[in-house]
């Protein structure tokens, strides 16, 4: 599998001034993988507002009810600590709603005052024996350190530290850890595409069964799919354990030693040459031929990129994505001839320096918040990564696989054409 | 250097009807309804703050902290501008581990400077946030000689979330602009009567169905508190005839101190309903009639003004009013727009069987029992299933809420309109009833109602 680098030409980093940051919470970032387990719901422990913060953005997003809730620091725990709110939180989730798994995951004002979580979770333990067995996942994702991708991969972590243990090979089964970029439309593309050649995945996390828009009969306070606690416990005895997007890479390399499996990391499925190898591979290891659909599929990616080259080449792009988003898109625009102008993660630069780094460009990849950026510039944008809050249907989206391929060089060769059916380009500009 | 005001001090809001010691009452714990770990909903006081402050447009929004502070809300207000653009910006710190050990004052002073260099805005607003205040930044001080060295306005707000709810938010955004911008301003008094507009956040643009009215009769909007504000305006708050607070029990400290300070009287009042509108539009004439700012006239042509507008808004109502007359609203929105509401949908023929009390003074309670009549259910506390449930009891044909319970109603196939921060409609004045009619309508009456509620015909064999 190859792993193309971003092309960065990004000036330095601004020390001390964000101005129009697209990074966005840990603890959210956490909460939205804790989202992808059953009957879970995400509990961040620190002042109400975190919480109430993130669960907005992800409501738009999404368009969903988000569960989601908070252990209300207040003054008076900030200076005593949060110890007893830690309890009393869980303790009326679980009088309310009796959810399959709480992820705690602290903030940065907890982390700053140096809350014991492990700590208050044995305690709960100890004073509530109904909760002994109660499935709890301790995340420590402090605000501080990275944004939304740590902190989404520091919950797979802990999930995968709480539940999976080593035990006799599962055959068939196939563990798959999706980075914080997959949207639930690429977790069932990857799922159908596991099945098709005859394996039983197990999505950690499974966005694609909760987070995919779907009315079900009745509402719910918790998380309405994804994988299950269970099935979490299995993760570790799979024939394979393949890692999609680097965010995610440490977190498989400490399963896959814990639990003696074999691992396979794959940067992005975003470019013919990665989603080629990628199926190749399971061809090789389920010794099944390559499904007549997914040739027929490839075979209609291959005809897309002879009909959208005209409009991709030499368009210049800057782009601001979280970065295995980033890493994705990258190869993605360079296997279609565009040229990479800038390409912003969170960590190396904002939103302003986007736009500073945008003169010329042909179009801006980013996610919503870089809409009034692209309007003042006069550029198209390409809505991309998290939040969306201006286009519908985000729970469906497919990014990765040949149907995510087809569809990106549809959607985006569609802008670039009426762009150029806009202003001709005069012959050599 | 003005203190920053303790919570003790602006919880006990003498004005506030919330505060039943200022009525002689016992003293009660007022705004300092503790969240409920594991319970509570809403947002922090960081975020109140920025609800109330943020819509000033020409000034720069500074958020110290780490990046759950600064990053997820900024632009997203649903508050518009009709010219500067800084407040859509968000700008922060955005502090690593490193600056939470060292401290973060230097970077703090280093963001000011580059906003002032880069975006010359007409002020600076710097937001506390929970680390900051716990690692002690003194945000005063950086401030105060930020201000000197730049000779522009570098406002502290002290604003930690974790010091209480949105509400008390609201009213810390309120207490910045009394300790450090009201009053401030130099500039000569303009002639004719004017008045400020207190705790209108211009909404989509509500604001603006409400200032042509007072303009047609010659009264002049010397500030929006916050609205579509602007600094120097606000800076100069206190050369205005009369504060008009709207629909906000959080920023009646602004209106209270105004008046002790400035000795401007203030009224209360709500831009909901058409018997609201009218009845603010009197009460502003009466006062200005009253203290001879203005002559008798003034009371004839409002009464035209009123009777020219009612007369329109009632012929363009009448066809929704023929379609929603009877229809049972629950309506779950926070302490005063409740009533509001409630007479807006009178309006239109409608009934409100059941509101939310959760933000209600013990006034407001009475007043909204008066209202619903006997058999109006007052929702104590909030809730997806306490929502639903009392859907389900009172057979309401919709739910009116705020965003965040939007999915709690279209998920349990109910019709929602949002009614509170980031909506797209303007509701506010004569026009915005009929905006508001429009949109009940079509949510109510939308042909997709009867499709998701059927069964698909598989389900429906015995
Ligand atoms: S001020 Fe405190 S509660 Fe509010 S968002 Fe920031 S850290 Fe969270």
């Amino acid at each position: 599998m190859t792993s193309t680098k971003p092309a960065s030409t990004a000036a330095p980093p601004r020390q001390a001034l964000a101005v129009d940051t697209f990074k966005h919470s840990p603890a959210l970032g956490a909460a939205l993988a804790l989202l992808g387990v059953k009957g879970s719901v995400p509990l961040l422990h620190g002042a109400q507002g975190c919480t109430a913060a993130a669960k907005v953005v992800l409501v738009k997003h999404f368009r969903e009810a988000i569960p989601l809730a908070t252990t209300a620091m207040d003054e008076v725990s900030t200076v005593l600590g949060g110890d007893a709110n830690i309890i009393e939180a869980i303790a009326t989730l679980y009088g309310k709603s009796k959810p399959k798994l709480i992820g705690l995951c602290s903030t940065a004002l907890t982390e700053t005052r140096g809350d014991d979580l492990e700590g208050a979770v044995c305690r709960l333990r100890q004073q509530h024996p109904d909760l002994a067995e109660l499935p709890i996942a301790v995340i420590h994702s402090p605000d501080f350190m990275g944004g939304l991708q740590e902190g989404f991969a520091a919950a797979v972590g802990s999930l995968l530290e709480t539940f999976a243990s080593p035990g006799p090979t599962i055959p068939g089964q196939i563990t798959v850890l999706a980075n914080a970029c997959l949207a639930p439309g690429d977790g069932q593309e990857l799922k159908d595409l596991l099945e098709a050649f005859g394996y039983q995945p197990l999505l950690v996390p499974d966005l694609s069964d909760s987070l995919d828009g779907r009315l079900s009969e009745a509402p719910s306070p918790l998380a309405q799919g994804g994988i299950s606690v269970e099935q979490l416990r299995l993760v570790g005895r799979s024939e394979q354990v393949i890692v999609i997007g680097e965010s995610l890479a440490a977190v498989g390399a400490r399963l896959a030693e814990r639990c003696h499996c074999s691992l396979t990391s794959i940067p992005q499925l975003m470019s013919l040459e990665a989603v080629d190898g990628f199926i190749h591979q399971l061809s090789r290891w389920s010794g099944r031929p390559v499904p007549e659909r997914y040739r027929r599929q490839r075979r209609q990616v291959l005809d897309a990129l002879l009909d959208t080259h005209f409009y991709f080449g030499n368009k210049r792009v800057p782009l601001a994505l979280e970065g295995d988003l980033l890493q994705g898109m990258v190869a993605f625009l360079q296997a279609c001839g565009a040229k990479v102008q800038t390409a912003l993660t969170p960590q190396i630069g904002d939103l302003a320096l986007l736009g500073e780094s945008c003169d010329g460009a042909h179009l801006l990849v980013a996610s919503s918040q870089a809409a009034a950026l692209a309007q003042s510039k006069g550029i198209p944008l390409y809505r991309l990564g998290f939040p969306i809050t201006d286009r519908l249907g985000q729970g469906l989206r497919v990014s990765i696989g040949y149907a995510g391929l087809l569809r990106q060089l549809i959607e985006l060769g569609n802008i670039l054409l009426e762009q150029e059916l806009a202003h001709p380009v005069h012959p050599g500009g | 250097m003005v203190h920053a005001p303790t919570n003790r001090e602006l919880l006990t809001e003498p004005a506030c009807s919330h505060n039943p010691a200022a009525k002689g009452g016992s003293a009660k714990k007022g705004c300092a309804q503790k969240a409920k770990p594991g319970d509570a909903q809403g947002g922090c006081a960081f975020d109140g703050a920025l609800i109330t402050l943020v819509p000033i447009t020409d000034v720069a929004h500074l958020v110290h902290g780490p990046i759950a502070c600064g990053g997820h809300s900024w632009g997203t207000r649903g508050s518009l501008s009709s010219g500067p653009q800084h407040y859509r910006h968000g700008f922060t710190t955005d502090l690593n581990e490193h600056d939470i050990i060292f401290g973060a004052e230097t970077k703090l002073r280093q963001a000011i400077e580059a906003i002032a260099r880069d975006h010359r805005p007409k002020a600076i607003f710097v937001y506390a946030t929970c680390v900051t205040a716990l690692i002690g930044e003194d945000l005063d001080s950086v401030c105060k000689q930020a201000a000197q060295a730049l000779a522009l306005p570098v406002i502290p707000v002290h604003s930690a979330g974790f010091r209480g709810s949105k509400n008390f938010g609201n009213r810390l955004g309120g207490q910045a602009l009394l300790d450090h911008v009201i009053g401030t301003s130099q500039a000569p008094r303009q002639a004719g009567p004017s008045i400020n507009i207190i705790g209108e956040y211009n909404i989509a643009g509500e604001v603006w169905a409400v200032e042509p009215l007072l303009e047609a009769l010659g009264i002049r909007v010397q500030a929006r508190i916050t609205g579509d504000g602007r600094y120097e305006a606000i800076a100069a708050a206190h050369q205005a005839d009369l504060n008009v607070v709207i629909c906000s029990k959080a920023l009646l400290n602004v209106a209270r101190t105004m008046e002790e300070r400035y000795g401007i009287p203030f009224i209360e009042a709500s831009f909901y309903g058409s018997a609201n509108v009218s009845q603010c539009l009197r009460q502003i004439v009466d006062h200005l009639v009253d203290s001879k700012l203005a002559d008798l006239s003034l009371i004839d042509r409002s009464e035209a003004l009123i009777a020219t507008h009612t007369a329109l808004m009632g012929s363009q109502l009448e066809p929704y009013r023929q379609r929603l007359a009877g229809k049972r609203i629950v309506l779950y929105t926070g302490g005063v727009k409740s009533w509001s509401i409630i007479a807006a949908a009178a309006d239109l023929g409608m009934k409100v069987v059941a509101t939310s009390i959760k933000k209600s003074t013990a006034d407001d309670k009475a007043r909204i029992e008066e209202l619903l009549g006997p058999d109006g259910v007052l929702i104590e506390k909030g809730g997806a299933a306490e929502i639903l449930d009392v859907i389900a009891r009172t057979g309401a044909d919709m739910l009116i809420a705020g965003g965040r319970n939007q999915y709690t109603a279209l998920k349990a196939r109910i019709p929602f309109l949002d009614i509170n921060q980031e909506r797209h409609h303007a509701y506010a004045g004569y026009e915005g009833i009929v905006a508001l009619a429009r949109e009940i309508d079509e949510a109510m009456h939308s042909p997709v109602w009867e499709q998701v509620r059927r069964p698909a015909p598989w389900e429906q064999e015995p």
